[in-house]
């Protein structure tokens, strides 16, 4: 079997999600579809089960924040599908109010350290995760540090201060 | 014939037969030459410390070949390296579980301040979490500045009165880091 053409690709989710998929373009060849928190299990499901796409791996699963959009976190999906070597790429995007999302353990159990890492760094809560908690951060760390509103630095850290250098 | 060299006595009376001086000079001229260090060694600075510990710089010849992996026979806490803020609290725990009195040495411009890692999960310098004794700058130092920040320990050592660490203001510094 070879590869699955992104038209191809883009047509059968297009015919069994009418509207509820957008086209976001193919950087690199790659084909990146956009859905929404409600289909993404559907999708997702559709894209691992069905007989000629086959994605029965979850290359990875990650966020971007985003802070000049309307919907600022954007949940990236990095599917793989071995028998026909395509890959393709889902994102969702969810408002700072609402970061609630089905989680992909229930497809995956791989998807479980990347849904708690996204969770640490970006604040995505997964429903229905077995075990949503902080993997990488101290247990005690307020902010999810990845989102843009929160500095890179440490702000214990006083060498740098201006007066140092006599400014 | 030999060139060894053994340390010199402390200042003290001496006469035919006998030798006298302070108990605080002699403790610490033993301890100093008898330092049992712990390395707690997280990344480069620790490599650092291999090539100090091997025999081109030779750190035995200062009486601190026997390294101790068990924080609890330790004179001596060598931090090198970049401590996390997930590792804060184990480094801590060591240092708790080594008896008095204890040294530590940060080696590196990561454990003395953090170094380049200026970010949200790194400790912006281990005495953030356990006071230091002696901080050894360089990214990594060479083995010469670890042997350098090593003698500044055991010139610590040597002049440190007996009954310090029963001093209000010893007591006062643990207290600050939240110890005893």
């Amino acid at each position: 079997m070879g590869k699955i053409a992104n038209e191809d690709l883009l047509q059968k989710l297009n015919d069994k999600f009418a509207g509820q998929v957008t086209h976001l373009g193919a950087d690199y060849g790659l084909l990146t579809i956009e859905t929404t928190k409600e289909s993404i299990t559907d999708v997702l499901t559709f894209l691992k089960t069905d007989d000629a796409l086959k994605f029965i791996f979850l290359t990875d699963l990650t966020a971007v924040h985003y802070p000049e959009l309307e919907k600022p976190i954007g949940v990236v999906y990095h599917l793989h599908s071995l028998t026909t070597n395509t890959r393709i790429r889902v994102k969702v995007f969810l408002t700072l109010e609402d970061t609630h999302i089905p989680t992909a353990t229930t497809l995956w159990e791989g998807a479980n350290w990347m849904e708690r890492e996204t969770y640490d760094f970006f604040g995505v809560i997964f429903d229905g995760h077995p075990d949503l908690r902080r993997i990488l951060n101290v247990d005690d760390m307020t902010v999810f540090p990845m989102r843009k509103e929160f500095p890179l630095e440490d702000p214990n850290r006083i060498d740098k201060k201006d007066y140092f250098f006599g400014r | 014939m030999s060139d060894i060299q053994i340390v010199e006595a402390p200042a003290g009376v001496e006469g035919s037969g006998f030798f006298a001086t302070k108990l605080d000079q002699a403790v610490g001229l033993a301890r100093s030459h008898s330092l049992w260090p712990l390395p707690f060694a997280t990344s480069c600075c620790g490599i650092e410390f291999m090539a100090t510990m091997g025999s081109h710089y030779d750190l035995s010849r200062f009486g601190a070949e026997r390294l101790s992996f068990s924080p609890r026979q330790a004179d001596l806490l060598m931090v090198m390296g970049t401590i996390s803020k997930k590792m804060g609290p184990v480094l801590r725990q060591v240092y708790l579980q080594m008896a008095e009195p204890r040294w530590v040495m940060a080696v590196g411009a990561c454990a003395s301040s953090g170094g380049i890692f200026d970010t949200y999960s790194v400790l912006q310098g281990i005495d953030e979490v356990i006071p230091v004794d002696v901080y050894v700058p360089g990214c990594p130092p060479r083995p010469e500045a670890i042997i350098d920040g090593f003698m500044a320990i055991q010139k610590l050592v040597q002049t440190e009165t007996l009954r310090r660490r029963e001093e209000p203001k010893y007591q006062a510094l643990l207290a600050s880091y939240g110890i005893q």
